[in-house]
């Protein structure tokens, strides 16, 4: 039986006074893109931060393979091989884009070097523009920079938040082929809004309402069920 | 439109720099106009050790920290303590060589640069790290920090005012060509220079400056990439503290005399400084008190009364045209 890469169990998190999280558990297994879907303010976003440590869980547990998670510090999540894209980017856009990889970059060594030329060849646009400033790259290249950055150190799990979003239908296109050469690197927890994107990189979902996760399954079976989409994700008609 | 705004972004910092230094000529004969001219500069570059720790700290830590002038103070006075003692020991201020004038200098600024940074180790430790996050306790606390750490420099050293030892190679001035130059301005021309390098090459070639410029921009991604923030903010505190006893060391041997108070005179002009320069930015903190350092000192010859009004004056134009600075964007 496959073990989990990582366990959230029961999670509760409060930003200030409001209770976000009101019982978050879900599963993630290696090979395989877990999509968090629900509407805006189900609990995604508050999820992925939570789980790199940038909210402290009130209640619950999360393991990484056996590691408890749930009382470190974000830079010792990190350090245990989680990446985290959020959904503003976080870009240094005053940094070059070699500069960006230079901050992400925990040991240089053989190992990250081979891994940058992994990363050029599945985005070959950040090689193009390696001396050039991240603030002056397009918006599609910006998220592609985003991406790929934790990449460096080989993280073996990757947490990304709406990657589509403010991205040209062309530019997602792009976004999604690069993403799944990626799915040979690290595990994926994807949240996404855009059911286009969900569902093309999706293996496994979550649906998540009102700070729960209410629903999983397979992505096929999400595809297929019309119903749970129109209560969960408001999507009245096949998309 | 893009074009004209980007222009006029890439010129603005260098044209009001230009006309600061020479319109002047106008109204000044040549020669007092030189002489003004390197008082300005080292009053400038007085001005940017202050203010550079100050600007450092808040771009990376988001804190007002306005307990900084009473690290300048100490950093004076401990200046004043370690000259004078080293000086007793060894003699080395007297006018024998300019070499000995030169370490004993140095070593006054280096005790103080690494005392005070203990102190702003202590300081940020204690007192503003409770309050990260809000400017408005950061306020408080900082200036309720500044009255202790100035009370207690009344205590230990005494609350009158004492006359700075200066190297005796220091003092006096060369003629150039008819041209009176003060010899200690150029020296904190050189040494201000020196350190703007320094620091300037440390934030953009090491990878500890790499993190800390992108710590400027965004502190919680510098951390979701297996930084430990923390240990950074401390760092760039005792790095501001030191920047500012040393710039107290230094201020002190140019005006030759320390008191308790002199702290909270001086950050008047390291905020001024930062505003306009572009809190978290070297380059700014460099150009913002050269700007302030050469206006004072033109303005004050020409009308002595309206010398503080000039920078204040300054100040309201530049953030009228740019609110963010001039040079915004960092380094």
């Amino acid at each position: 039986m496959v073990e989990p890469i990582l366990k959230v169990e029961g999670i509760h998190t409060y930003i200030g006074k409001h209770h976000i999280l009101q019982g978050v558990s879900f599963e993630v297994y290696p090979g395989k893109v877990t999509v968090l879907l629900g509407r805006n303010g189900a609990g995604k976003s508050t999820t992925l931060r939570t789980i790199i440590g940038l909210l402290s869980p009130s209640k619950g547990t999360i393991f990484l393979r056996n590691r408890a998670l749930h009382h470190l510090k974000p830079y010792e999540i990190s350090r245990l091989g989680i990446g985290f894209v959020p959904e503003d980017r976080g870009i240094f856009n005053l940094l070059t884009v070699e500069e960006n990889f230079r901050v992400a970059m925990l040991q240089e060594d053989g190992r990250s070097r081979g891994m940058m030329e992994t990363i050029f060849e599945i985005f070959p646009d950040l090689k193009k523009f390696w001396k050039a400033k991240a603030g002056n790259l397009s918006g599609g290249q910006k998220q592609m920079l985003a991406i790929a950055r934790p990449l460096v150190n080989r993280n073996e799990l990757l947490l990304i938040d709406e990657p589509s979003k403010g991205l040209a239908p062309i530019v997602i296109d792009h976004l999604i082929d690069s993403i799944h050469k990626l799915k040979e690197y690290t595990v994926i927890i994807l949240v996404e809004q855009n059911f286009y994107m969900a569902s093309s990189l999706g293996n496994d979902f979550y649906l998540f309402d009102d700070g729960k996760t209410v629903h999983k399954g397979q992505m096929e079976e999400l595809v297929q069920n019309e119903e749970l989409k129109k209560t969960y994700l408001g999507i009245s008609s096949k998309n | 439109m893009n074009i004209v705004n980007s222009a006029e972004r890439k010129w603005l910092p260098k044209l009001i720099v230009l006309a600061i230094f020479l319109s002047p000529i106008l109204f000044i004969h040549p020669k007092t106009y030189i002489t003004l001219t390197i008082s300005g500069l080292a009053m400038g570059m007085l001005l940017f050790l202050v203010s550079s720790g100050f600007s450092l700290i808040f771009g990376f830590l988001s804190v007002l920290n306005l307990a900084h002038g009473a690290l300048f103070t100490w950093g004076a006075y401990i200046g004043f303590t370690s000259f004078t003692l080293i000086n007793k020991w060894t003699g080395w201020g007297g006018p024998d060589s300019i070499f000995s004038n030169i370490v004993i200098f140095l070593l006054a600024l280096i005790i103080a640069g690494l005392l005070v940074s203990l102190l702003g180790i202590i300081t940020e430790r204690l007192v503003i790290r409770p309050v990260y996050g809000s400017h408005l306790f950061q306020i408080f606390i900082t200036v309720g920090a500044m009255i202790v750490m100035e009370e207690l420099v009344r205590i230990v050293w005494g609350p009158n005012d004492e006359v700075m030892p200066v190297p005796m190679n220091f003092m006096g001035s060369w003629d150039l060509f008819d041209v009176v130059v003060s010899k200690y301005p150029l020296i904190a021309i050189v040494i201000g220079l020196i350190i703007y390098f320094t620091i300037y090459m440390i934030l953009r070639k090491t990878k500890l400056g790499t993190i800390v410029r992108a710590g400027v921009e965004n502190p919680e991604m510098v951390q979701v990439m297996g930084h430990n923030i923390y240990r950074y903010f401390t760092g760039v505190f005792a790095a501001g503290s030191a920047l500012a006893a040393i710039g107290g060391g230094m201020w002190a041997t140019f005006v030759k005399s320390i008191h308790p108070a002199m702290g909270g005179e001086v950050i008047v002009f390291a905020l001024i400084v930062a505003i306009i320069g572009g809190l978290g930015s070297m380059t700014g903190s460099v150009v913002g008190a050269l700007m302030v350092g050469l206006s004072y000192n033109y303005v004050a010859y020409l009308v002595p009364k309206a010398a503080l009004g000039i920078t204040m004056l300054l100040l309201v134009v530049i953030l009228s045209i740019r609110p963010t600075g001039l040079f915004p964007e960092g380094t």
